[in-house]
């Protein structure tokens, strides 16, 4: 089986403090650290054993520049066996829409079975899986936290619903499936990984390559313009209880009483 | 009437000349062992490389100390004793044991001067030691059956005890000196009934066993003489046949493990020996994955272990109920080349060890506080091991996942906390502190002598700064001329590397060495022994470093450090040994020398301290590993603490703080019992006059 993840490099939300600049419509970008998006570390991972049972080939893309191809080794040093950087100018500013257009040109392309992205991008919004599934006019699962291949070109795949119940389905292939972090538990890539594949030659394609209209995708084919960013204001609601550990315990009840908490 | 009795070369046992039957025994003795031993090579022959051919003279010196003078023997008193007794009557009966089996083939031979004065005198020495050892081989077996000691014990989960095994071979030992001396005690019985005496030792065991047999008739004494013989021959080879079989082992394998054992404490073997650092990038697979990865000598400890239970005994991982015995660590992996590197057929090899033999659970469960090491008689390595089977986990990705969170970290931040590199040396801009202590920050416009390395933890951690403030200002107070390296200085990697991740060591390693060159400090300082340890043993071509204790003792041993007397004389303090301070480092008595200085300070000993001090809970990396155990390490210590009538903990590491404070919380000792760092407790009772004012005051007493 054939598989395409299509990956994203974001601020490492856990090893960076994120702060607005004065202008207040972007972050400070100065001291971030970079890392694969999470949710697509479990995208890749689930590939890599797919393929570990089923056969086939993992292919890593990503829409970016130069700096975004760390993530690929990454996921390459993980088991990936191609990546594919996706990257022109006239890219630059585009909306999920945007994204979702340029990889439908490279997905058609080649030839994919099937085609894994995160769940959602930790500074994105969940839109790209979705659009691309519907461009393709292929069949979507999103919130996948199970995948098990059937015989005559299906999947079964189950999502993850309120409270935390499952749904089964059958899927189709080609199809997009959107993955929920949990799925697995990704490998470790350490430096040594990341150092074997150092040198592996990365495909770059740009427009041209892909036959996409410049016009349609980047900033000018943007519909959707980010126009700010804010932290929301601390607000009032924590109280932390005083007290001996009798007493605390005496007006957590109470409070837990008076909230509907406890009957 | 017999003269004598003939020797058992000139007798006959069922119709075959002794002489023939005993050439053949000897001979097929002989030939079965060497067959055995070489089976046994074949592993460490496929194993790894390993260098343990250099030094000759301290290897010779250790072999000194540690084989021939069983120097870690008395740890265990009782069992010590035992076994000294044992090894030395070994050592002294092996000659007539020799001459024994010769005896067997040619009745001419004789040692040099048997029959002078030297003769008598060993055999006098060698009876006494037959009887010795077999008196032992007695109370072992009691000791056993009798009294049980826990650390023999078997867990369910490691299969079937092993004590019938035991037994069965005390049995054999215990056959082999009697039959030894019932060969010497039926001739002397039978030149006793006519009139000659031989001499045997007064109250061994050939003597009495001589007076026993005088009523006996010649003709069974003859029987019973070359009766005794074939027992001892027999005995002898098949003890010598069996024990590569077993924990007996060891009496083979011991002298070159001993010889060839670690030489380096508080060192960690590299990946491949003989491949350096710029050519790993060749090496295909990383650490110890399947058997034929350990090195030939890790083999030969496997073979080694005499399974006396004395490092999981002493083991804390053990101790708290996590799913970790180094002594089954060993067997286990014997047990493995046993069965796939057997007697008869072909070896079977490569399966993987981890979900085979061993669990990644246990395999991380290890805080390479080196307890095991330390006891073990036989100078078997554990961390070693440990650190190549984690090697191999991290090669293979299969690292816990709160370990590749900090681990990730470490990669692009430098700190397994993701905390920003411009706010390492924040803790530094304490509204308090700062006006007191200025700390320089050695980022090329200053300029100082002495490196303070702070390390992660007490740069990041709200409550570990107060280490990292009390340590500069006791820095300070002695006038030493230092600074920082600020957001230049990532983590040490001291347990990235024990941790297995040996690539992202290196590169934290190099970043540092780099940062601590461009400094251009002549020395290096550390309140953390756990970057100690790295700038000591991991890092190479960097100045000397000192943990702060070291300072400290120097200075108040020089006058220039005064402290006042204790506060609340109340108080009954304990020092709790640091794993990389004392046992991988060997200082225990400075941060004592320090307590003791403190006027009015009341000081008590935990059982387990100095080199048997009980690990916290670990460092580093470990605070990021989420235990499978029943109770946590640091409790344990907390109790043994209150146990020793303390009721102040003081530690000299920064880890040990963490594991011990949230001890005292888990084991609701708070108010009873509190922990201090050595830094924090030196910087509160520091007598803060100035050294001249101190000079002038010395002066004023003496005259």
């Amino acid at each position: 089986m054939e598989i395409l993840v299509c990956v994203r490099r974001v601020p490492d939300t856990s090893e960076n403090e994120i702060q607005l600049n004065s202008a207040g419509n972007e972050i400070e970008r100065d001291d971030l650290v970079y890392s694969i998006n999470e949710p697509d570390n479990y995208a890749v991972e689930e590939a890599l054993q797919i393929a570990a049972k089923a056969g086939g080939s993992v292919t890593v893309v990503t829409v970016g520049g130069d700096d975004d191809e760390e993530v690929l080794r990454r996921e390459m040093a993980m088991g990936a066996n191609h990546g594919v950087l996706i990257s022109d100018e006239a890219f630059n500013g585009s909306d999920g829409k945007g994204i979702a257009t340029i990889l439908k040109a490279f997905v058609q392309k080649g030839h994919y079975d099937l085609i894994l992205t995160g769940i959602q991008a930790e500074d994105g919004g969940a839109q790209v899986g979705g659009m691309l599934a519907a461009l393709l006019d292929y069949p979507f699962a999103s919130l996948v936290n199970s995948i098990a291949v059937l015989d005559g070109g299906k999947l079964k795949v189950s999502r993850e619903i309120e409270g935390g119940n499952r749904e089964m389905n059958e899927i189709d292939l080609p199809c997009v499936l959107s993955i929920q972090t949990g799925i697995n538990e990704p490998r470790y890539v350490g430096m040594r990984g990341i150092r074997q594949v150092a040198s592996v030659e990365i495909p770059t394609f740009g427009a041209s390559d892909l036959g996409v209209d410049a016009g349609a995708v980047g900033e000018a084919g943007a519909k959707v313009k980010r126009v700010d960013y804010f932290v929301p204001a601390l607000g009032k609601g924590a109280e932390i209880l005083q007290g001996s550990r009798e007493e605390i315990i005496d007006k957590l009840i109470e409070l837990m009483k008076a909230k509907g908490g406890l009957n | 009437m017999l003269e004598a009795l003939p020797y058992p070369a000139q007798t006959t046992y069922w119709l075959i000349s002794g002489r023939t039957l005993f050439l053949i025994i000897n001979l097929l003795g002989i030939a079965c062992f060497s067959y055995i031993v070489a089976k046994r090579l074949t592993p460490l022959v496929r194993g790894e490389r390993d260098i343990r051919f250099d030094r000759p003279w301290v290897r010779l010196e250790r072999l000194s100390q540690f084989w021939l003078g069983q120097w870690k023997h008395l740890r265990y008193r009782v069992a010590g004793t035992i076994h000294i007794l044992i090894f030395a009557g070994f050592i002294l009966l092996a000659t007539r044991a020799f001459s024994l089996l010769i005896l067997g083939i040619s009745e001419n031979f004789a040692l040099p001067d048997s029959a002078g004065g030297i003769g008598l005198a060993y055999q006098i020495v060698a009876d006494y030691a037959a009887t010795v050892v077999f008196i032992c081989m007695v109370i072992a077996a009691v000791r056993r059956i009798v009294f049980k000691p826990a650390r023999y014990e078997v867990p369910e989960k490691y299969g079937r005890g092993h004590k019938g095994d035991a037994i069965f071979l005390l049995a054999l030992i215990a056959i082999l000196m009697l039959s030894e001396s019932l060969f010497a005690a039926s001739k002397a019985a039978s030149l006793a009934r006519q009139g000659q005496t031989e001499f045997l030792a007064t109250f061994s065991l050939a003597w009495i066993l001589r007076n026993a047999l005088t009523s006996i008739s010649q003709s069974n004494l003859w029987n019973l003489h070359r009766g005794a013989y074939l027992l001892d021959v027999l005995t002898f080879y098949f003890l010598l046949c069996y024990r590569p079989f077993g924990i007996q082992f060891h009496v083979e394998t011991s002298l070159f493990n001993v010889y060839f054992a670690k030489l380096d404490r508080g060192t960690v073997k590299p990946v491949r020996w003989g491949v350096s650092d710029e050519h790993l990038d060749e090496v295909k697979s990383f650490g110890v994955k399947t058997f034929e990865d350990f090195t030939w000598k890790h083999m030969l400890d496997f073979y080694s272990c005499a399974d006396c239970g004395r490092c999981s005994d002493n083991c804390p991982a053990n101790a708290a109920g996590r799913p970790l015995s180094p002594r089954f660590l060993t067997i286990k992996a014997r047990d493995y080349s046993f069965q796939h590197y057997p007697m008869f057929g072909s070896p079977s090899n490569g399966t993987p060890l981890i979900g085979g033999i061993y669990s990644e659970d246990e395999v991380w469960s290890c805080t390479t506080c080196g307890a095991c090491e330390e006891e073990c008689p036989l100078l078997i390595e554990y961390i070693d091991k440990i650190v190549d089977l984690r090697r191999g986990l991290v090669d293979d990705g299969n690292v816990p996942k709160s370990i590749q969170k900090a681990l990730k970290a470490l990669e692009s931040r430098g700190n397994p906390y993701g905390k920003m590199e411009k706010k390492k040396a924040d803790w530094t801009k304490d509204k308090e502190f700062q006006p007191t202590c200025d700390v320089k920050i050695l980022d090329g416009a200053n300029a100082a002598d002495t490196l303070y390395f702070v390390d992660s933890i007490t740069s990041y951690d709200d409550r570990m700064q107060a280490i990292g403030r009390a340590t500069a200002k006791i820095l300070d107070q002695v006038g030493e001329n230092f600074g920082i390296l600020g957001a230049a200085e990532k983590d040490s990697g001291h347990e990235v590397r024990r941790f297995g991740e040996e690539t992202l060591f290196m590169a934290l390693r190099d970043h540092n060495v780099e940062a601590i060159k461009a400094s251009g400090v002549q020395r290096i300082v550390t309140a953390d022994p756990h970057a100690y340890n790295a700038l000591k043993h991991d890092y190479k071509d960097v100045p000397p470093v000192e943990h702060i204790s070291q300072v400290i003792a120097r200075e108040v041993k020089s006058g220039n450090l005064k402290l006042n007397a204790v506060e609340n004389a109340a108080d009954v303090y304990a020092y709790h040994d640091p794993c990389y301070l004392g046992r991988h480092n060997q200082v225990y008595d400075d941060p004592r020398d320090v307590l003791d200085a403190i006027p009015g300070l009341k000081r008590v000993e935990m059982s387990r301290c100095r080199d048997r001090s009980f690990c916290c809970g670990g460092g580093g990396l470990m605070l990021f590993y989420e235990p499978k155990e029943e109770e946590r390490m640091g409790v344990k210590r907390v109790q043994m603490a209150a146990e020793a009538g303390a009721n102040v903990i003081v530690t000299a590491c920064p880890f040990c703080m963490v594991n011990i404070e949230d001890a005292i919380k888990v084991a609701g000792m708070e108010g009873k019992m509190t922990a201090i760092d050595l830094t924090e407790l030196v910087d509160k009772q520091i007598a803060r006059e100035s050294p001249k004012a101190i000079e002038i005051a010395q002066e004023c007493v003496t005259t």
